[in-house]
């Protein structure tokens, strides 16, 4: 059956024993690659995707769904633009209905110096075409009217960006793939990698060994637990990210909202819940997906001072999923020099989402056409060998 | 034929609960995002034993803890959180 607003179901299909390629990882990085390939190769390719468990079980079914081309770096500002276009024609391209609502993010300052920040910002986003404006608390006040703003210096405004229903891109990508003939396994966890002296040459699962010239690692923030099976040892951490939802209410909230000083955002999705979170330095490490009262406590603080209107709003869930730090706020892409046939495609930090739909595009485009070339440096895992590294200040959560 | 309800917040019926184990799918954490049942107000409380059991007898994978389950346990009010312990840490759950 092929309802397309629905999670595909998967035949229990035996494992190929051999392919061109095998993505380790059914996120949305693993599956907007597995697209991209099968769609852009000019010979048929045979692609395997592995998913440990059920589609949308990893960060890409957990994350707050926000899009936004509101960046303080060229690179991010340049793709997430991309991205979002990609995103607005989504729904009509693969056939889901992904709940995009362009509603704008709004970036809070509290303080003179991150006012300065904001502005260099928005001049660098105006000059790639971007719409940004820096606005006074009287016109944050327009837009949130029952916002807070005896404390806001100024806020950055940019209209274009939004938020989306994270499940049907991933759904979306997956039923895309598989129409492509890509075969996507849930269900099956990579458990070692396969070389041939230096090189990665397959995957063994528990059931059965898929053995490929290319290995991409898109698992997200456990992609340091793959690698290590050869050696690697990636300077990616797991972070733990809380999140929450209320119960749904008619719609009032127009943009998601951010507060750079504390790390608070909060939105309204299209099912009327306002859906949020806040930065959480202390907490658990590791790979853990546990909630915590202690969040709930800190949001609701935070949020009920920003915006008092919502101290009576109901939290009906609360859920967490771990973001994939890297030192230098920056993604680890491409092939892996000390282990040939290995390529990356993780390290997204909290905003791997809004990065997919174009980053699928660009590292397909990578592998078989060897595009992109100066992006895959730069992004490469050898710039922390060689001490070359990156920034990114306009970090949330 | 009649109607058979097996999650009332989301108004999610047997037929549709059937038509996702009919299109493949065997663990319930995939049904529920299928049929959407255990979404709602109520968080799963009253129909998640019921759709895991139906599950089951239908051959799907029955999980020792069917769904995670979501906190808070009834829906509190934003206000009322912001008053939980300032510095509650919570690696320190020893009962008080
Ligand atoms: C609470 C929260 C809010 C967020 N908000 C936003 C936001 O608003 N906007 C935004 O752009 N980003 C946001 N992010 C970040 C975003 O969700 C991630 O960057 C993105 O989903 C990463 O996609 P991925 O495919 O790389 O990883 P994942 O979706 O985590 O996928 C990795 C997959 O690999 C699988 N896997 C792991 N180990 C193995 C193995 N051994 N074998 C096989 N498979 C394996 C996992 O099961 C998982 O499904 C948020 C994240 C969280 C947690």
């Amino acid at each position: 059956m092929s309802d397309p607003s629905r999670p595909p179901a998967l035949a229990r299909a035996p494992l190929p024993e051999t392919a061109d390629v095998v993505i380790v990882g059914g996120g949305i990085m693993g599956l907007a690659t597995a697209w991209n390939l099968a769609r852009l190769s000019d010979k048929p390719l045979r692609i395997v995707v592995i998913e440990r468990g059920y589609l949308c079980g990893g960060a890409s079914g957990r994350n707050g769904g926000g899009i936004r081309a509101q960046w303080a770096s060229e690179t991010n500002i340049r793709l997430m633009k991309r991205s979002i276009a990609i995103c607005a024609d989504f729904a009509t391209r693969m056939r889901i209905n992904v709940w995009f609502r362009r509603g704008g993010y709004l970036f809070l300052a509290r303080t003179e110096e991150r006012a300065k920040q904001l502005a260099a910002s928005a001049e660098l986003q105006r000059s790639h075409g971007l719409p940004t404006r820096i606005v006074d608390a009287s016109e944050v006040r327009e837009l949130v009217p029952d916002l807070d703003v005896s404390r806001v210096v100024c806020a950055s405004w940019n209209p274009d960006d939004g938020v989306v229903f994270p499940w049907p891109f991933v759904w979306g990508y997956a039923r895309a793939a598989i129409g492509l003939g890509v075969s996507l396994h849930t269900h099956t966890a990579v458990e070692d990698l396969v070389t041939e002296g230096k090189r990665v040459v397959g995957v063994v699962t528990a059931r059965g060994v898929v053995r490929a010239p290319r290995v991409l690692v898109c698992a997200g923030a456990w992609s340091p637990t793959i690698t290590r099976r050869v050696d690697v040892e990636l300077p990616s951490k797991p972070h733990r990210h809380e999140i929450c939802s209320t119960e749904p209410l008619k719609p009032f909230l127009r943009p998601l909202v951010g507060d750079l000083q504390n790390g608070l955002y909060f939105s309204q999705s299209m099912r009327g819940e306002i859906v949020g979170g806040i930065s959480n330095e202390r907490v658990p490490e590791g790979l853990d997906q546990k909630s915590s009262a202690r969040f709930l406590g800190l949001y609701a603080r935070a949020l009920s001072q920003a915006m008092p209107i919502l101290g009576h709003v109901k939290i009906l869930r609360q859920w967490a999923g771990c973001y994939d730090l890297t030192p230098d706020g920056n993604p680890l892409c491409g092939e892996v020099d000390e282990a040939p046939g290995l390529f990356l495609m993780s390290g997204f930090m909290g905003h791997g989402f809004m990065m997919a739909p174009i980053m699928g595009e660009l590292f397909a485009r990578h592998l078989l056409f060897d595009e992109e070339r100066e992006l895959f440096e730069r992004w490469n895992l050898r710039r922390y060998r060689e001490g070359k590294l990156l920034s990114e200040s306009m970090i949330l959560g | 034929m009649s109607k058979i309800i097996v999650c009332r917040c989301e108004d999610v019926t047997l037929h549709e609960l059937d038509e996702a184990i009919a299109a493949g799918h065997r663990d319930l954490e995939s049904v529920k995002r299928f049929t959407g049942f255990g979404t709602g107000y109520c968080q799963g409380k009253q129909c998640v034993a019921l759709c895991a059991r139906m599950l089951a007898t239908r051959g799907g994978e029955a999980a020792a803890m069917p769904i995670t389950p979501r906190p808070p346990f009834h829906p509190i009010a934003v206000h009322k959180l912001a008053a939980l312990v300032e510095d509650e840490d919570e690696d320190d759950r020893r009962p008080r």
